[in-house]
């Protein structure tokens, strides 16, 4: 379980996180949903501890990433919005070296390898240099990766940014395997219809301040409109940067 | 498995598999040095062989001037090039080294007995003729003195009357010194060996990691960010030492091929000179791991990072020309500077003086600290959250 207290991160004069909270519960799948540039990726960027927050704090399982940092990282699982890889590694050297830093066993990274690569059906080019691999091979060994110690919360920035359909619809039921799976999965998006379909809840975020929190039927009944697209334009005041 | 030698595993097998760090690594680091090496200092020795030792050929004017003049230059090694029409233009236009004109007045002012004039033609700007112009000068020196003493004896006088003090030199310099003030550009070669031999992987695993925007779902991994560093930084150092033992190999057999003895100049070059090299520069590969790592945070981007070290490259220069443009007698603190220390030391290693323990301790001792220090500060910024932010 993820718990985001009160966030704020200022860049200078701008504020680009502005008291940030929200939960995001294990079995579920929370979306992060907002325009470019609200606020989504500092956010998620303070969530694994890679950017410090100027006030507020992040919990993971009930530890206070500001006190452990170490020890949150270890529960997550994260996919950057960078999500770079080894070109001179093959795939499965990639996802070797990360089980390594995790201190995930041996046997053990070997197991959870062979798996993920089985479900995110990677087989055909597990083995291949990740030079020249295709925007989502590398997102698929990219996520590989992220979860090879098996964490039990899953951060996801944009996970199907530059995905073709078919990998998309895929990286969507992927999702909802490890919420059933029983963990807790927080992703961030600019495509509502995504947002839409996944999430058992959505958090608007707009300006670096949280504007909605709730389910999506509730979001449609509290705005008074059926249709989720009119919501957000209705919440976040206007349509500027989302995607239908 | 330590997470420091993960990283340093991973980045050793990867630029294993990366054709240019190994060329710049394996290759033109540590070869180019005792290339360079070897062909400045043979066209350098060929050069001054040469010209101590072939004719001495240049063009002379009005030589049936002064028959007997041209006949004892010819005695002492002269050659009488055909008379060029201007001397003047001749000279400035690098067509002579020099250029002898007897005026025709020569042979009166010689019969009666006056200072008869020649004259030569040179440009002292130009350093590449001034052997020669020495040469010609001394021929025309000499035949003037015994010609001088000749006129004394036939007057019943003693030549000695003429030369009341008489320098006796006495060179104090040994093979070994001789070859080392020529030499003193090596220890230049090994700093750059190992600057070159790591740069490319400082830049690779830093700036160019974060380019590749690898360096964020790295640092999201549950390791201290100074872990990271530390394996990095050993993998740049496996690269650099492995230029270096190159590079001191290489200078090892360079050794056969300079023709120094030619000279009467003895290189120290051998194993036992490669080896304590290797001692001396060992704290140097580490400080310039930590400062080529450290620029590569500075930078944006690959491209900036290769900049500023091409910069940063210059800096080992300096104690070398230092020394060599103004040359100071070698005190115990020099080996207390980095760069310092390995350019006194290499230099004295070379000439044949010996370096004390106490001396390579003071090296390593100093050493070792400023690039503990200088790793320190990367670490610092290794710890900052700006580093692997990608965009």
């Amino acid at each position: 379980m993820i718990q985001i207290e009160n966030l704020h991160k200022t860049f200078g004069a701008v504020r680009a996180v502005d008291g940030v909270s929200f939960v995001a519960r294990d079995g579920e799948i929370t979306g992060l949903l907002g325009p470019n540039g609200a606020g989504k990726t500092t956010t998620l960027r303070m969530l694994y501890t890679l950017m410090r927050p100027d006030a507020g704090r992040v919990l993971v399982d009930g530890i206070d990433s500001g006190v452990d940092p170490i020890a949150v990282r270890k529960r997550l699982g994260v996919l950057p919005d960078a999500r770079g890889l080894y070109k001179r590694l093959t795939a499965r050297e990639n996802i070797d070296y990360f089980a390594h830093l995790q201190g995930v066993p041996a046997a053990e990274g070997a197991r959870r390898r062979e798996a993920l690569i089985e479900v995110l059906e990677m087989g055909d080019f597990a083995d291949r240099h990740a030079e020249g691999f295709s925007q989502g091979q590398r997102v698929k060994t990219a996520i590989a990766r992220a979860l090879i110690h098996d964490p039990k919360n899953v951060l996801l920035d944009e996970p199907t940014n530059g995905l073709d359909v078919m990998a998309t619809r895929r990286m969507r039921q992927f999702m909802r395997d490890l919420r059933a799976e029983g963990r807790c999965v927080l992703f961030s998006s600019h495509i509502m219809q995504e947002v839409a379909q996944l999430c058992d809840r959505i958090v608007v975020i707009a300006k670096g301040r949280v504007v909605a929190d709730e389910s999506p039927e509730a979001l449609r009944e509290h705005t008074g409109e059926s249709n989720l697209e009119e919501a957000f334009v209705k919440i976040i005041g206007s349509g500027e940067g989302l995607a239908a | 498995m330590n997470a420091s030698l993960v990283v340093f595993l991973k980045e050793v097998r990867e630029n294993l598999r990366d054709k240019r760090t190994l060329i710049n690594a394996l290759v033109t680091g540590p070869l180019i040095g005792p290339l360079m090496f070897v062909m400045i200092v043979n066209v350098m020795i060929s050069r001054q062989l040469n010209q101590a030792e072939a004719p001495l050929e240049l063009p002379i004017i009005g030589a049936s001037n002064a028959p007997n003049l041209v006949a004892a230059l010819r005695q002492q090694g002269f050659d009488p090039q055909p008379p060029v029409a201007d001397p003047i233009a001749a000279v400035r236009n690098r067509d002579a080294a020099a250029v002898l004109q007897i005026p025709a007045g020569f042979g009166a002012s010689w019969d009666k007995g006056d200072p008869a004039q020649v004259e030569v033609y040179y440009d002292s700007s130009r350093r590449d003729t001034q052997p020669s112009v020495s040469r010609l000068k001394d021929m025309l020196e000499r035949y003037s003195r015994l010609t001088g003493g000749m006129r004394l004896v036939a007057r019943g006088l003693s030549p000695a009357l003429a030369g009341p003090v008489i320098v006796d030199e006495r060179d104090q310099s040994t093979p070994r010194s001789r070859a080392g003030a020529l030499f003193s550009i090596l220890p230049y070669f090994f700093v750059l060996t190992v600057f070159i031999g790591g740069m490319y992987l400082a830049i690779d695993l830093t700036a160019g990691e974060r380019e590749r925007q690898s360096l964020e779902p790295l640092f999201v991994n549950p390791v201290a960010p100074w872990r990271i560093l530390l394996g990095k930084i050993g993998a740049i150092c496996v690269f650099s030492v492995s230029s270096l033992l190159i590079c001191a190999t290489a200078f090892t057999v360079a050794g056969r091929f300079i023709p120094t003895e030619k000279l009467g100049m003895d290189l120290g070059l051998g194993p036992v000179f490669a080896l304590k090299v290797l001692v001396l520069m060992l704290p140097l590969v580490l400080l310039i791991a930590a400062l080529q790592t450290l620029v590569a945070a500075f930078s944006k981007s690959y491209r900036e990072a290769q900049t500023y070290l091409g910069l940063l490259m210059l800096v080992p220069v300096l104690p070398t020309v230092l020394l060599s443009v103004m040359p100071v007698k070698t005190v115990a603190w020099m080996y207390a500077v980095p760069l310092l220390a390995q350019q006194v030391g290499i230099t004295e290693l070379l000439v044949g003086g010996s370096v004390t323990a106490a001396q390579v301790a003071l090296c390593l001792l100093c050493g070792f600290a400023v690039a503990a220090l200088t790793l320190a500060v990367t670490a610092r910024v290794y710890g900052s959250e700006r580093l692997a932010i990608s965009a």
